[in-house]
């Protein structure tokens, strides 16, 4: 079993790259592919605590990389899907702990275990948002419908094409974009960026969007992917659609709404 | 549009046209970063192979203007090197 790395990454912070990393993860794993999800914010790690299994951590990452632990001893193993897990970061040791041989290391050994490794980057350019991109096979860039989030999207998506394992080897790095926090109201009145708009500037296939939601802050409250805590809210509905993209299905591109009314069933809203 | 259409116009399409005008300077710029360094990092190799010259010594700039763009290389070569290999 040889997995496929995934990248999860943005540039820009608070778009919502941990929410969908474990979005995304539990999702295939609700899908019934073995999945283990990466925290690579070395020194902020959050995936644990939106995964809800803060308090099951005992080695991280960098224990790994350090050779203190052996990866299994470092990996939890969710107690909701046991074909999800997930490898924290250290919330201690500094990002510079973090050497390019060793994560190649850990990313060999993870890809011998799981069908989809899914590593959820650091914002920001430096060292730990290059690490976690570097051996990926395909990207998956969180765009919010907003001039930063857009611009720094952009920067990514260079790196990407140039930083990247895959790129250095003349390869072409998967790329794709999830669109998040996108009201759709509001883009029809000219208060926001359309799918449209986004797409048309940063030229890069969709693979999903995730409308603006309470349910995904209360996933994160409860310390559970929306996926599972929620799976018929409107984001839930449409991170499974994603899933599928990921795993080539070719799905119909909607954005799921929580409108109660008859009209919305009947007619869910389409895009692009 | 709305009874305050005059006040509150679409943002949206002003937010898009930004990002296209920023944007497209951005990538020029950052293409333009590349293609220095490894422009600087040839000539170097070249240079190397006949005249012994000093890693830092080797300046490459480049500046774009409207209509034209010029390439400035400035390479500072040791005397006694350049007359040695020259006599």
């Amino acid at each position: 079993m040889v997995a496929k790395l995934l990248v999860v990454t943005s540039g820009k912070g608070g778009v919502g790259k941990t929410t969908s990393t474990a979005a995304l993860g539990a999702a295939l794993a609700q899908a019934g592919q073995n999945v283990c999800v990466v925290d690579f914010d070395v020194g902020l790690r959050n995936l644990d605590l939106v995964m809800g299994v803060e308090r099951r951590v005992v080695y991280d990452l960098i224990n790994v990389v350090q050779g203190v632990a052996r990866l299994p001893q470092a990996l939890i193993r969710d107690k909701r899907i046991d074909t999800l897990s997930i490898l924290p970061a250290s919330q201690t040791r500094d990002k510079d702990a973090l050497t390019e041989a060793g994560v190649g290391r850990v990313i060999a050994e993870l890809r011998e275990k799981f069908d989809w490794v899914i590593c959820d980057s650091p914002a920001g350019i430096e060292r730990g948002a290059t690490l976690a991109m570097r051996h990926a096979d395909i990207a998956v860039v969180v765009t919010n419908p907003e001039v930063s989030s857009v611009r720094d999207s952009d920067r990514m998506i260079g790196l990407l094409d140039s930083k990247t394992v895959k790129a250095e080897n003349g390869e072409r790095i998967d790329k794709h974009l999830l669109l998040t926090r996108f009201d759709a109201a509001r883009a029809s009145r000219g208060e926001m960026l359309t799918v449209e708009d986004v797409l048309e500037i940063l030229s890069t296939p969709l693979l999903g969007i995730i409308p603006e939601s309470d349910e995904v802050l209360r996933a994160s409250n409860l310390g559970s992917p929306i996926t599972l805590s929620n799976p018929a809210s409107a984001p839930a509905r449409a991170y499974l659609d994603a899933a599928r993209r990921l795993c080539g299905e070719d799905v119909e591109m909607t954005i799921p709404s929580d409108r109660k009314g008859l009209l919305g069933k009947l007619f869910p809203r389409r895009a692009a | 549009m709305s009874l305050f259409g005059w006040s509150r116009r679409s943002s949206a399409p002003v937010a898009r046209g930004r990002l296209q005008i920023l944007l497209a300077h951005e990538r020029a710029l950052i293409g333009q970063t590349d293609l220095v360094g490894v422009l600087r990092e040839e000539i170097l190799a070249v240079i190397s192979r006949h005249v012994r010259i000093e890693d830092d010594k080797v300046k490459v700039t480049m500046s774009r203007g409207d209509t034209v763009s010029t390439l400035e290389i400035d390479i500072e070569v040791p005397i006694a090197t350049a007359a040695g290999r020259a006599a």
